[in-house]
């Protein structure tokens, strides 16, 4: 059994935090840089992100396209800072490159874009699109003979989307069963939170029905999120790990906020959001 | 090659295609009878996917698989595999710079007994507006068959307008074509008809004849590729002619139609006229019902012709 298999010690879980931590800091560091962008739901996947990039995506900086990767397809495309933050320290590019985010001319795009960035392995940014093209990923590997899993992280507020739902009765139907795919559920969006702007009821008992192996998680533990995944992996999919996350979690400024999909901050809201992380 | 179905010639490449090139593989949304894809499911039953209808999944599928280098063949009816799928085919698929090959079938007044709801009369239209797409409509079995293999050999996303039925061959076996170049079909001075699909080229041939009783020489192209269209020949013959009438079996704003009067009144040279829908939606009946009710028939297009050239 691979360390990644085994229950995480004390020590792991504690490096997995501030790593966690790290991803955060830079996340929030590069739209407060340039002014505005959509940290709400950025903020609320970086532990999963962070779990999967340290622990259970088999991936390599130096060769993003190599074959026998993992792959992620990240289909709430605007959470794109997350993931560049994730990859930035994972060395797939300098971490200078988060300061050009949104620029004109920047390979760092508000929603992710697979022929910009290195480990991006979708574009992504039209909601409800990338669950399908992550189902299309699973076969190609499939049929290639190609010995790797497909993560894919949609949002609660893009499960509006009927062709999530598409894609969710082709999984089941196609046994792609080394699909592992996560809902962040930060429980707002745009207009509001998604009880009041669309309720998805009992989001596990929908994916269960749908023939998915379903887990619920806190999304901002670490170890919990460790656990669904080498549960997932174990039992095959496709498998829906439901995140419980906090939109915006980790900066004072907006936690929680109901505007904090698409926020304008100036950069010393930033600077002083990231240093009461630092001393929390 | 004898007269057949078109769409029998599609499946049929496929499989040859298949053959040879392990990236090729088709996608299906409930469609699979009508496009007649079973051959190929029964060659390569792991390469064929059928996404039930679910045509935007289909599409969002076909972009994963092509993200992975295979080549996708995805069909539906002309009406869902434009309008329906518009967003997925262009930003999981040709904004993504993948290479899936989108196929809409039964085009415009073939759609028939299917009615208003099933007619497309602006696929054309609205893929012409995504970039760098391949747009291709073939006129018989032996330019579906090389124009398929076309598309499967091109980089980037393309668009295949399908005419389901049985066409007689127009052109001989072994004849080459290339996405982005026309065919003259028939040469005359008075005026070029450049006709697209395999319904208005036969009409557009018809036409010709009717008005060389009258005395009025017409060429006819058979434009074949609306994108990349072959500027080349089609300015030649307008300024060899004077004039132009373009026919399609779709609106005459977005599509071929549209494109020739970009190229002419950009680059001078001709009059022109135009065959097409004008602004209306479909409706049910034959197809001979429809060539009358929307003006597509041969009658039509000689009609138009005498007032070009008068």
């Amino acid at each position: 059994m691979s360390d990644a298999m085994k229950e995480l010690r004390p020590e792991e879980r504690a490096d997995l935090e501030a790593r966690a931590q790290e991803i955060r800091i830079l996340t929030i560091d590069a739209i407060g840089y340039l002014g505005v962008g959509h940290i709400g739901g950025a903020l609320s996947v970086v532990e999963v992100l962070t779990v999967l990039y340290e622990r259970h995506l088999r991936h390599d900086p130096a060769r993003p396209r190599w074959t026998d990767r993992d792959r992620l397809v990240l289909s709430k495309g605007h959470a794109g800072p997350a993931l560049y933050s994730t990859l930035a320290s994972r060395g797939f590019f300098p971490r200078e490159w988060l300061h050009t985010l949104n620029r004109g001319g920047t390979r760092l795009p508000s929603h992710c874009d697979r022929n910009l960035t290195p480990g991006i392995d979708m574009t992504t940014g039209s909601l409800g699109q990338g669950l399908s093209a992550a189902c299309g990923i699973a076969l190609a590997t499939r049929l290639d003979g190609i010995d790797c899993r497909v993560y894919a992280i949609i949002g609660d507020g893009e499960s509006d989307e009927g062709q999530i739902w598409e894609a969710a009765m082709f999984a089941s139907k196609h046994r792609l069963d080394r699909l592992i795919a996560f809902t962040d559920k930060n429980k707002l969006q745009l207009d509001g939170p998604t009880e009041e702007v669309m309720d998805l009821g009992r989001l596990e008992d929908k994916w269960s029905a749908f023939g998915w192996n379903t887990a619920r998680v806190d999304g901002h533990d670490v170890a919990a999120i460790d656990r669904a995944i080498r549960d997932a992996r174990t039992r095959g999919g496709p498998a829906m790990i439901i995140l419980d996350t906090i939109k915006g979690k980790g900066a004072a400024f907006c936690e929680g906020a109901v505007n904090n999909h698409n926020l304008a901050f100036d950069y010393a809201t930033a600077t002083e959001a990231i240093a009461q992380l630092r001393r929390a | 090659m004898a007269t057949k179905e078109m769409r029998t010639v599609y499946a049929e490449t496929l499989v040859e295609l298949a053959a040879a090139d392990p990236r090729i593989v088709v996608l299906e949304a409930d469609l699979m009878r009508a496009t007649g894809t079973g051959p190929f499911k029964a060659a390569y039953p792991d390469r064929c996917f059928n996404a039930g209808v679910a045509e935007a999944d289909m599409v969002g599928v076909a972009a994963g698989l092509s993200a992975e280098g295979k080549v996708p063949f995805a069909a539906s009816f002309g009406c869902f595999a434009s309008r329906r799928v518009f967003d997925q085919f262009f930003i999981s698929c040709a904004y993504a710079r993948l290479a899936v090959k989108l196929v809409g079938t039964e085009p415009g007044i073939t759609a028939a007994y299917n009615g208003g709801t099933h007619m497309p009369f602006e696929d054309l239209g609205l893929m012409r507006m995504v970039p760098g797409l391949d747009i291709v409509e073939p006129s018989d079995p032996v330019s579906l068959a090389a124009l398929v293999r076309a598309l499967a050999s091109r980089p980037g996303c393309a668009y295949l307008r399908l005419h389901r039925r049985a066409v007689e061959p127009r052109y001989r076996e072994g004849e080459t074509f290339a996405v982005g170049s026309a065919k003259l079909l028939r040469e005359g001075r008075h005026l070029a008809i450049v006709a697209l699909g395999a319904f208005m080229v036969g009409e557009a041939l018809k036409a010709a004849d009717l008005l060389a009783a009258a005395g009025i020489e017409a060429s006819v192209i058979d434009a074949l590729s609306l994108k990349p269209l072959d500027a080349r020949l089609i300015l030649a013959e307008a300024r060899r002619t004077g004039a132009v009438l373009t026919a399609e079996n779709h609106q005459i704003a977005g599509g071929l139609g549209s494109a020739v009067a970009e190229l002419i009144a950009e680059n001078g040279g001709a009059k022109l006229a135009r065959v097409g829908v004008r602004d209306e939606f479909g409706e049910v009946g034959t197809e001979a019902y429809l060539a009358e009710r929307f003006r597509l028939r041969a009658e039509d297009l000689a009609e138009a012709a005498r007032a070009l050239v008068a």
